[in-house]
């Protein structure tokens, strides 16, 4: 933490800058153990003693002219004192009240129009975003061919996927659904994303196909379990790493009649347990009408299935988010995506896209596919609500089934000497 | 006169074959073999320009889950210049689509298997006059422009049908691929086949006295096996012009007659024009035969399967060669014989009718002169 920001935290921060000094800078917990009760007694004690230092300054800087209100300076706890001071110039300096705790609000005279500022939450709330970075995890899942890679690949404009490493595109299709994780650090405008590829081939491909989602649920559930474990330790991690799928691509492919048993099936299991996305793979091969009725006919499948797709109608927030969902859930999606890594010239520009003999398809060229759409809806848009629906519906439905099958106890080792129960493979109830 | 001296004549022979062989009439039967939403029915629509799946409902994803697959066969009858082919379509709608698909080959094998076997009693019965040739002459495999050449589904089947029928792959759907695709994958797709050891049908190679252009155009269909096509039955105007038969998208129309789009031209020529008879000998002498072979081996040996008892045919050849049991009832049979005869003779009548309506009105004609 840089010093010029704690010098205008009031007390509790400044504690903890104390502790910093005595300790180093440690990854601990500092607003836990006796040293900071120690430090907090001693702060105590120093504001009693001595007139809060605030006021001083409040009382000094009446008695000069008025200067313009300076901008708010962002700090962690939010308190711009500068706006106040020139608020209080107008009137009589009242003995201020005793600085407050930070998070309280500050208490100013009801007679004061405007401004408190907490609206610079959102700002800070960024600027602590880009610094520390944040995890995302998607995962795809789809027969082999499908353009799953290349579709990643443009989705984050890198090369990211399993198709990028040292994997040659030669290789057999595994006798089993394989889970392969490849993880990179992208950079975009100061933030950093950690990206965490989830491929898993073989799916789909075998003559005899029973139960080849059930490696993918287990894999999802093992990434739960990590968490939690995490979770209930006892010295816990200040960042847990997030290793939780937050996202399933599912790719369909475009057949043009109707879903294939074995994509009703993987999301029959997989709803429940994951935000699942259905994509509609290389959408080059069906016109505008044959696109148009092949969604529709998707859309009644797996609503006449029971299926709830991300985003889900029963975790709309308020009627705005409702109405935005609904929207794109009936008339978007799934969305007919292409996908491409190769550049070409159209009309003076460089597109990605695919050239055949009878025309260019530009992959970011809304009339052409909807690729546009869905970039923007899983970045753009709905990143962050991925990532929270995952942590608060998904793993909390794991976590209490968790505890449920644990009877009521967290699970953990030498904890009342109970021995953890191994993950079960599939754990979370189907919607029958 | 001299002419006669050295001219017998039988160089007529040609043509009097061909002039029976239209009064006959071709009759073929042509299987389309593949995963569902490849573009099977619309080929086979484009192929022969006509409307043969209709009345077809398609079933959703959950009737899918519990469906078998079944063979249903569709026949239409097609003239062009005086020339007649009854032509049979024989579908497999089912293939492919369950999650657990092992075995689902087996029902077509057995189909197919079952039409050598009808076609083995009659030619050994009495009455061969009027033999029905329901053999399949060709298999349309359709292979997923998706995948990366052959799926383990593809290499099952074809290895369970290659030495019953003359197998044709094809890849669908190939307005998905990229020229540079196409050839990639059309290489990799030929490479399993040869190293699985499926035996496609090989095109005859032409006659060595056919002129170099020929040639080259033959060895140029020969290397862009396994046809990549695209079929459509709508018409549309590309760009203003001339109106073809293609796809329309946002971004340019895919013409399905343009040999630098896709191989339908390719495989409308090999298939219809000038290998539709060659399909039929290939089916008859080297398939039919070495069915017929191992399945009369099969019964010649001594402790086989002891049917001459219990043959249900009253007409027994002399030889007493028992035939294999059929599913298929005697009186059906001699139905089919019967409706064939009666067809052939209603046609004999109209023409008589046709013709003495003629010789009606010449005679009015003279009459009034």
């Amino acid at each position: 933490m840089g010093k010029l920001r704690l010098r205008q935290i009031p007390d509790q921060l400044k504690v903890i800058e104390l502790i910093i000094q005595k300790r180093g800078p440690e990854s601990g917990p500092l607003t836990q153990g006796s040293a900071y009760a120690r430090a907090r007694a001693e702060a105590r004690r120093a504001r009693a003693t001595s007139p809060p230092p605030r006021d001083s300054r409040a009382h000094r800087r009446s008695l000069l002219p008025r200067s313009p209100a300076p901008r708010p300076r962002p700090s962690l706890e939010g308190l711009p004192e500068a706006r106040t001071d020139a608020a209080m110039s107008e009137l009589v300096p009242e003995p201020r009240p005793k600085p407050a705790v930070p998070m309280k609000p500050v208490s100013i005279n009801s007679n004061l129009l405007g401004y408190i500022g907490i609206d610079t939450i959102i700002e800070q709330m960024r600027k602590k975003t880009m610094k520390t970075g944040f995890d995302f995890n998607i995962m795809v899942v789809g027969q082999s061919g499908l353009g799953k890679s290349t579709l990643v690949n443009t989705l984050f404009k890198s090369q990211v996927s399993r198709k990028a490493s040292s994997w040659n595109r030669e290789e057999k299709i595994p006798k089993t659904v394989e889970i392969k994780a490849i993880g990179h650090v992208i950079e975009e405008g100061g933030v950093k994303m950690k990206l965490t590829v989830i491929d898993t081939p073989g799916f789909g491909d075998q003559i005899n196909n029973e139960n080849c989602w059930e490696p993918i649920e287990k894999y999802i559930n093992e990434q739960y379990e990590k968490f939690l474990k995490e979770e209930v330790n006892i010295a816990r991690k200040k960042r847990i790493p997030d290793t939780r799928v937050h996202c399933c691509l599912y790719f369909i492919s475009p057949t043009g009649h109707s879903l294939r048993p074995l994509d009703l099936e993987f999301m029959k299991h997989l709803s429940k347990v994951v935000n699942i996305i259905p994509v509609i793979a290389k959408a080059d091969t069906m016109t505008l009408e044959e696109k148009s009725e092949f969604k529709q006919r998707v859309r009644k499948e797996l609503e006449v299935n029971g299926i709830e797709f991300y985003p889900q109608k029963e975790f709309d927030e308020d009627l705005e988010d409702k109405t935005e969902n609904d929207k794109i859930r009936q008339e978007s999606m799934p969305f007919a995506v292409v996908g491409s890594d190769k550049e070409y010239q159209v009309n003076g520009k460089r597109v990605l896209g695919r050239k055949t003999p009878w025309g260019i398809i530009e992959v970011e060229n809304l009339n052409h596919c909807e690729f546009a759409l869905l970039r923007d809806f899983v970045i753009r848009t709905h990143l962050q609500d991925l990532k929270e629906v995952t942590h608060n519906i998904h793993y909390e439905t794991y976590r209490a089934k968790r505890l449920n099958d644990n009877g009521g106890l967290p699970p953990g080792e030498g904890l009342l000497g109970t021995v953890l129960p191994p993950v079960p493979a599939t754990p979370c109830p189907t919607a029958e | 006169m001299q002419q006669d001296k050295e001219y017998v004549g039988f160089a007529a022979l040609p043509n009097q074959l061909h002039r029976k062989s239209v009064k006959k009439g071709f009759d073929f039967t042509l299987m389309v073999a593949g995963e569902s939403g490849l573009g099977k029915s619309t080929l086979i629509n484009s192929l022969f320009l006509t409307n043969l799946y209709e009345d077809r409902q398609l079933p959703e994803a959950s009737a899918r889950l519990t469906r078998t697959l079944t063979i249903e066969r569709r026949g239409v009858e097609i003239e062009e210049g005086g020339i007649k082919v009854k032509l049979t379509v024989v579908d497999t709608p089912g293939f492919g689509d369950s999650v657990d698909c092992s075995d689902c080959w087996l029902p077509v094998v057995r189909f197919i298997e079952e039409q050598f076997e009808q076609y083995l009693r009659d030619e050994s019965g009495l009455n061969r006059k009027n033999i029905q040739d329901s053999r399949v002459h060709c298999c349309l495999y359709f292979i997923s422009p998706f995948g990366r050449g052959l799926r383990p589904l593809d290499v099952a089947f074809l290895r369970a049908v290659h030495e019953k029928v003359n197998i044709i792959p094809v890849i669908g759907k190939a307005d998905a691929l990229m020229p540079k695709e196409t050839q990639a994958l059309k290489q990799k797709i030929r490479d399993q086949l040869k190293e699985e050891e499926i035996n496609i049908y090989q095109f005859p190679d032409c006659d060595s006295d056919e002129d170099e252009d020929f040639k080259r155009q033959d060895a140029e269909m020969k290397e862009s096996i396994p046809f990549a096509v695209i079929g459509s039955c709508e018409v549309v105007r590309d760009g203003g012009t001339r109106p073809v038969r293609g796809r329309r998208y946002s971004w340019g129309t895919v013409e399905v007659e343009n040999p630098h789009h896709c191989d339908f031209l390719n495989l409308r020529r090999m298939l219809v024009q000038t290998h539709l008879q060659d399909l039929k000998e290939v089916t008859h002498d080297l398939l039919y035969e070495g069915y017929r072979a191992s399945c009369l081996q099969s019964l010649a040996r001594p402790g086989a399967r002891d049917r001459t008892s219990r043959s249900k045919l009253s007409r027994q050849s002399a030889t007493e060669i028992p035939l294999p049991m059929l599913p298929l009832a005697e009186t059906e049979k001699l139905i089919r014989e019967k409706d064939e005869e009666l067809r052939r003779m209603q046609e004999m009548l109209e023409k008589m009718q046709a013709q003495m309506q003629q010789s009606q009105t010449q005679g009015e004609q003279s009459d009034t002169l």
